[in-house]
């Protein structure tokens, strides 16, 4: 790959995507608040989906979790920790591998019914199938490197994804050099990945910024939202 | 301002915890919420309502916003009443309420469609051919059509454009008028009521094309023959506010909160005020809950009740004690003092027809019509023919009246009974009740009982003969004795004689104290009110075989009561009721006889019965419905055979007409230097010419091109469902029997047989509607039609007196058009297209006769079948009529948007009476402008819905008072008496299109209807007739218990009798046939009206459905179900040897046991598995039904036996089936995504107590 191809996709490219994920985000968030949904085709039918989609987003959560801590923690809280790069490689591999096989059976149940239900493919648009392949192109991919980094225990590609990582993330476009030489796959997984990024906001994942994580945490059981006053400044009867 | 800037609230979020930190208060924004509440929002208010068969006609708010409809309300603006009567709101139902769902949903026709392989075929055609050749090369090629007609019902619909469309239908029907005749286009749309333009567009176009409308409340069955046999009228009854006026309400058969919704009201109101009531309904439906007294008979034995209680009510007010009022009644204005001649048989006497002026040597000094006046014994003893009976209709002007009157103008006090002459003479009555079936009860009674009867003899024409009168005849017939001794008569309640309440309580399992109680309440209630007692009547008793038993009996407890025709009073028919109250004016428009008269209209129960080949499966016998007293006489011959020597004696209307086509016959007159009447006649004679009806499968015959609109034929009436799918349509169906030829039963004598039955008669079923509904789905083309919402129209109901409009509320949706302008469209193009073969035509029109024309005196005394004597046909006497027709086929759009000049011409009227409606025309002249040039030019144009509406309102009496006392006039000539002043105070009053946008009116008294709108009472049936003293258009001008005509004495029901539900033979052939391993139950298979739907409008909603079970139920008693191992919801099968029908079971102790309910018309395309039995889906409620003919139904140009467009003629019972009920096994949902699913077996479970 020429240098320059190499800082376009892996330089610019990103910024690209995260600019249009976030605006784009935004923008439908504001703009169509029924379209912010998952989706879901479970009252057209359960079957396949109890466990395609618990195996897929128990995966997927292990999945990104790897990679966002694991692409974005700085080498140097792991060498202050005393993690090697090697043991970080292999618990990657392990963590990645496992939760992504399960993942990928999950997934691969998930294009089954989208696919060949007929009542599923009949609701689906075409965003619906195509996120879904993506993902599933995107998955299998993921896996692959597991084959490709057995080569390299020592750890020193995965640096390499980090420093990239960082780099883009701290406003570096050059880093792009980085990764000049890693192996294809890695590239493809790569340029998959922000493509993911970068048609999110026209898909239903957007329903993933809503995740309700935030009952985790809530107090109370009943809710009773406070109808904003219309002229706050007037006194409320019994202030 | 931003849904993500509001959330950014973490440093002012202020929650305040409350119940302990169990609840919390935020300040999230709400913004979300008005999502909903806009849901509500609209920006106008549109009057508008729902143009269904309920036919409830109730004002609606239709809410509109951005052009979309959101949501509908009541509409509370009625006219008020009076201060001593509930006003008419509110009305409207759940039902209702839910129809909005309809415009937007995934159900709404929102394109045309065609069958994908047909139009495949036309486009191949099209590219080298003209569009006729092009419709000629896909139906000539038995390969090509049967690719399309074989595929019926089984999906694979596309997209076209109205212009194609279009194209392919005119060249359909271009193609069909020239290679078979007009009349093979036939067009199924019922109740012009509900939405009156819209009807008049599909039967304007047919009417002009000399194609056939056919009739449907007969078809329906809700409209028994018995009302026109007693009163010359169908379906004219009280409105719904005049239950407010009755002292004693009767509910029989009737649901009233359940399918009157809208009117239920009055019905609580004056429980409140203080009425009685009585419920008879075999199960505790929702009306029970009214009554004071509930009698619930074994189901199809209400006749049987009825009689009982006639025989207490005789009894007790006629013999023991005469009420006057009763007496008074009876004498004026029934048949009770008219005589019947007595004919010998063997020692005693049979009793033949009425006794005629004809038949004295003087005619009584009757030279005009003396074979139609009817004869009674005045009060000195001498004979005397009445005025009023229907010879004085016709022919003389001035003495058709019901005054107690000779000629001369001497009074009459006629006498009831010769009781007091001494002499008596055993008369014979027939008895059916001796042999029942399908475990009915028959009791041992001889099937003839020879009563005594006081007669008299008279010296006639053709010697002394023997003559009683009807009131003697009658009390004999209910088994009363009179002290005269002898058989069959019973002194006291509790003898076991026909028809004592003893005797109906072993036949219908209700007690007799209560038939008692229930018959001296309602008598006597009347006695002290003068007619206040009132019966409402309901689908439940009238789809038997024998229903015109139950209603005449029924009918006779409110003749001999006094009740009709007196407010607060009489025979509250609420089945089959309709009330087209602009008629008169909007029959020019519907049937285009402003154009060419007569138009083409066909019973639609003979039509289906012939053509669907339900005939080929008859399995009742005429032998098991003759009477045993029946005249001397050739009673052979199966029950086609009946109905085709109906249609060649010009009885009943015929479709199609002649194996020729009519467009060849005034040409081959002309050369055979005839009149087409006589031609006609010559050539049927020498068989030059044959009856269509000879022979229904010759390709020749069978109904080519239909047109479907406003209605679901096929997944609603069509009885005998998996026929229609065979043999009409030719598709894959779930017919189970076997046809006569199969298993070697007797054919019929004068039809032709054909080992090898058609599949598939029709080259082309067209279906207009808003909604893919059953008919749709089988269907070649569907167009997509306005909702309610959507056109301007005309509705009216007889449940008040109010006229509505439909308006659009917005455009109609996507592709779709109004009716008007759908069938405008076909006409432009027709008259593009058919020039290729067809010009102005000379079309040759037969026409049975006529009920309200001088042709009901067609056929005085004796039945004669020139076929079969042998003698030439006469038109107009002994066969149909025969008129010449030109048709202007390039012009018939033109003629379409125009009002044609036969009105000015020839007038306009109904019902016997004509005036002249010049003026009217000058004046939509001016309204809706003149025509400038083509074959309509000068004409009063007719472009747009309003503008034909506009025409209809301006035409009728009802709605223009200068019209209305025109036609009071007219009648007024006829019975010599002043009318006018009914409609005087609104002599200025016209209602227009607006007028009724702004508010329902209420129309103005009109000689075409009984009753009369005013101030001071409610309509009434009847009321003209009692208070105006206008005869009833019967043959004795009164209202006529006894029904003389020959063939009703051949069949028994001269007199109302008990008949047991017949025996149609559906399932022993099947029983055990079929087994899945589950047990097996035989029950009687009833299909009440609807809870959560109007018909088969609204059980698709979405609603609807959530309010109910989601899809089509059967109701079954917990007995039978707990013997065959149902439990509530399981699938179930049911079927004979019509096919087979699933659903879920509702078991209920509702029901009673020996029967199962199901909601009629629920269709097949909602939850719907595939049928064990048949593998095909489902199965609707007709699945399981075939209709069955009765020979009574099809005289003909007998006065009140004379045929009627919709209101007299054969219906399509179907009540007498049984089923075999099973639980199902496999539950295949046919969509080919998953395996069937297993019902689970049952499992007894231990009830613990």
């Amino acid at each position: 790959m020429s240098p320059y191809l190499n800082d376009v996709l892996y330089g610019w490219y990103p910024y690209f995507c995260l600019t249009v994920f976030l605006l784009g985000s935004l923008l439908r968030f504001d703009a169509s608040q029924y379209t912010w949904r998952t989706g879901s085709s479970q009252l057209l039918r359960r079957r396949q989906l109890v466990w395609g989609s618990n195996l897929f987003h128990v995966g997927i959560l292990v999945i990104f979790g790897g990679h966002l801590v694991g692409l974005l923690t700085p080498v140097a809280v792991f060498e202050f920790l005393g993690i090697s790069h090697t043991f970080k490689q292999v618990l990657a591999m392990a963590v990645g591998g496992i939760a992504g096989i399960g993942c990928f059976a999950g997934i691969t149940l998930l294009v089954h019914r989208r696919l060949f239900d007929a009542r599923i493919r009949n609701n689906s648009s075409w965003g619906d199938i195509i996120i879904l392949l993506m993902l599933y192109g995107q998955l299998s991919l993921g896996l692959l490197t597991i084959i490709v980094s057995a080569h390299h225990l020592d750890g020193g590609e995965m640096v390499k994804f980090m420093g990239w990582a960082q780099g883009i993330v701290t406003l570096h476009p050059g880093v792009s050099a980085l990764i000049q030489d890693v192996s294809p796959i890695f590239k493809l997984h790569l340029f998959l990945g922000m493509t993911i990024f970068l048609v999110f906001p026209f898909t239903r994942l957007v329903h993933v910024w809503s995740a309700p994580v935030w009952y985790l945490g809530r107090t109370g059981f009943q809710v009773v939202r406070r109808r904003p006053l219309l002229h706050p400044a007037l006194p409320v009867k019994g202030d | 301002m931003s849904h993500f800037l509001d959330r950014l609230s973490f440093f002012k979020k202020q929650v305040e915890p409350f119940a302990n930190g169990h609840g919390i208060v935020t300040d999230e924004p709400r913004d979300w919420e008005d999502g909903y509440r806009k849901r509500w929002q609209h920006d106008k208010i549109v009057r508008s309502t729902h143009g269904v068969n309920c036919t409830g006609s109730c004002s609606w708010k239709i809410y509109v916003k951005g052009g979309i409809v959101t949501w509908e309300t009541q509409q509370t603006d009625y006219p008020r009443t009076r201060p001593d009567l509930p006003n008419h709101e509110p009305r409207g139902c759940a039902r209702g309420a839910s129809y909005s769902w309809y415009l937007y949903s995934a159900n709404r026709v929102k394109h045309p469609m065609v069958r994908g392989r047909l139009l495949k075929a036309w486009r191949a055609a099209r590219t080298t051919r003209s569009p006729v050749e092009a419709w000629a090369a896909i139906v000539e090629n038995p390969e090509t059509r049967a690719s399309y007609v074989s595929k019926r019902g089984l999906g694979g619909f596309v997209r076209a454009t109205w212009d194609e469309v279009n194209s392919i239908i005119a060249a359909a029907n271009a193609y069909t008028v020239k290679r078979y005749g007009p009349d093979r286009v036939v067009g199924f749309s019922p109740i012009p009521a509900m939405s009156m333009v819209s009807y008049a567009a599909g039967a304007r176009y047919l009417s002009l094309l000399g194609g056939v409308c056919l009739s449907f409340y007969d078809w329906y069955c809700d409209l028994p023959p018995a009302s026109p046999m007693t009163w010359g009228e169908q379906t004219d009854v009280p409105e719904s506010a005049d239950w407010y006026n009755a002292g004693y309400l009767l509910i029989w058969g009737s649901n009233v909160p359940q399918t009157r919704t809208p009117d239920a009201h009055f019905y609580t109101e004056v429980r409140y005020k203080g009425a009685r009531s009585a419920v008879i309904s075999p199960d505790y439906a929702e009306a029970t809950k009214f009554a004071d007294l509930w009698l619930h008979p074994k189901q199809g034995t209400d006749a049987a009740l009825a009689l009982a209680l006639g025989h207490v009510i005789l009894r007790e007010f006629h013999l023991n004690r005469r009420v006057a009022y009763f007496d008074d009644y009876v004498r004026q204005y029934t048949d009770l003092p008219m005589l019947v001649r007595l004919v010998r048989r063997g020692d005693g006497y049979v009793p033949d027809r009425l006794v005629r002026a004809d038949d004295f040597i003087d005619g009584l000094g009757e030279a005009n019509n003396p074979a139609w006046k009817t004869v009674a014994i005045d009060a000195d003893g001498t004979p005397v023919a009445p005025l009023g009976s229907i010879g004085f209709r016709w022919g003389e002007d001035g003495a058709w009246t019901l005054e107690p009157k000779r000629r001369d103008g001497s009074d009459t006090a006629l006498r009831i009974s010769l009781i007091e002459d001494g002499a008596t003479a055993p008369v014979a009555f027939p008895y059916f009740g001796g042999a029942a079936t399908n475990g009915f009860v028959a009791t041992a009674h001889p099937d003839v009982v020879t009563r005594n009867v006081p007669i008299r003899r008279l010296a006639l024409k053709d010697g002394e003969t023997a003559v009683a009168t009807v009131f003697d005849l009658l009390c004999a017939n209910y088994g009363l004795d009179r002290g005269l001794g002898g058989d069959g008569v019973a002194t006291d309640y509790d003898q076991d004689q026909p028809y004592t309440p003893a005797w109906a309580e072993r036949v219908t399992g209700v007690p007799r104290d209560q038939i008692i109680h229930l018959a001296r309440e309602f008598a006597g209630n009347a006695e002290a009110t003068r007619g206040r007692s009132m019966v409402i009547l309901g689908a439940g008793v009238n789809h038997w075989y024998h229903m015109d038993m139950t209603y005449r009996g029924i009918i006779n407890l409110l003749v001999l009561c006094g009740c009709i025709g007196q407010s607060g009073g009489g025979w509250s028919h609420y089945v089959g009721q309709e009330k087209l109250r602009p008629q008169t004016g909007w029959l020019p428009i519907a049937f285009g006889l402003d154009w060419s008269r007569p138009p083409r209209q066909m019973n639609g129960t003979s039509f289906f019965y012939a053509h669907t080949d339900q005939w080929r499966y008859e399995t009742l016998k005429i032998s098991e419905i003759l009477s045993p007293t029946a005249p001397e006489g050739d009673w052979s011959g199966s029950m086609i055979d009946y109905n085709v020597r109906a249609e060649r004696m010009g009885w009943l209307p015929s479709a199609p007409q002649l194996q020729q086509n009519p467009l060849g016959i005034a040409a081959a007159a002309q050369q055979a230097g005839q009149t087409p009447q006589d031609y006609v006649a010559q050539a049927l004679s020498s068989g030059q010419l044959s009856l269509s009806c000879d022979d229904p499968d010759d390709p020749a015959n069978w109904p080519r091109n239909m047109f479907v609109w406003r209605s679901n034929l096929l997944g609603s009436s069509g009885k005998g469902h998996e026929y229609f799918l065979k043999h009409l349509l030719g598709t894959t169906n779930g017919v189970l029997g076997k046809d006569l030829g199969v298993e070697g039963r007797e054919r019929p004598q004068d039809v032709a047989w054909h080992d090898q039955a058609p599949e598939g008669k029709l080259d082309l079923l067209v279906t207009l509607d808003f909604r893919m509904s059953t008919t749709c789905v089988y269907s070649d083309i569907v167009l997509p039609t306005a909702t309610w919402y959507e056109k301007n129209d005309l509705n009216t109901s007889d449940m008040h007196p109010f006229i509505h409009p439909l308006s659009a509320a917005v455009d109609p949706a996507w592709e779709s058009r109004t009716d008007w302008d759908i069938y405008k469209g076909i006409a432009a193009a027709f008259s593009a297209i058919c020039p290729e073969v067809l010009g102005r035509e000379t079309d040759v029109v037969l026409t049975p006769m006529q009920h309200d024309t001088q042709g009901e005196l067609a056929q005085p005394y004796e039945v004669s079948d020139w076929r079969r004597t042998g003698a030439p046909p006469v038109p107009g006497r002994t066969m149909a009529t025969v008129t010449v027709v030109e048709r202007d086929y390039p012009g018939l759009y033109s003629r379409f948007t125009a009002i044609g000049p036969l009105l000015r011409k020839l007038g306009n009227g109904g019902k016997g009476i004509s005036w002249d409606t010049g003026h009217e025309v000058e004046f939509l002249a001016a309204l809706n402008g003149t025509v400038r040039a083509g074959a309509a030019a000068g004409q009063p144009r007719l472009d747009t819905d309003i503008d034909a509406i506009e025409a209809i309102l301006s035409l009728a009496p009802e709605t223009n008072g200068e019209v209305a006392v025109k036609a009071w006039q007219a009648l007024g000539k006829i019975t010599g008496r002043d009318h006018t002043h009914l409609a005087r105070s609104k002599e200025d009053e016209k209602i227009r299109f607006r007028d009724l946008v702004a508010q329902p009116r209420k129309i103005i008294s009109s000689p075409t209807w009984s009753g009369i709108e005013s101030e001071k009472v409610c309509y009434n049936a009847g009321y003209t007739n009692v208070h105006e003293l206008i005869p009833w258009r019967t043959l004795t001008g009164r209202q006529q218990l006894y029904q003389d005509h020959l063939w009703m004495r051949a069949f028994g029901e001269a007199l109302v009798t008990w008949r047991p539900p017949i025996d149609t033979k559906g399932t022993a052939a099947h029983q055990g046939r079929h087994g899945n391993g589950n047990p097996e139950i035989v029950l009687n298979f009833v299909t009440p009206h609807q809870k959560w739907g109007i018909h088969s409008t609204y059980t698709d909603n979405l609603l609807m459905l959530t309010l109910s079970r989601g899809g089509p139920c059967l109701w079954i008693s917990e007995t039978d179900a707990s013997q065959v191992g149902i439990v509530d919801n399981d699938w179930i099968e049911a079927y004979n040897s019509n096919g087979a029908l699933i659903a879920r079971a509702v078991v209920s102790q509702r029901v009673n046991p020996g029967m199962v309910m199901m909601y009629h018309a629920q269709e097949k395309i909602v939850n719907m598995p595939g049928s064990e039995i048949t593998g095909q889906r489902g199965g609707i409620h007709n699945s399981v039904t075939r209709v069955v003919l009765k020979p009574t139904h099809m005289i003909g140009g007998y006065a009140q036996q004379s045929y009627g467009f919709n209101y007299y003629g054969t219906v399509g019972s179907n009540r007498d089936e049984f089923v075999i009920i099973r639980r199902m096994n496999r539950i295949d949902w046919l969509d080919g995504t998953e395996p069937a699913f297993q019902q689970p077996a049952f499992q007894q479970k231990e009830v613990v107590r």
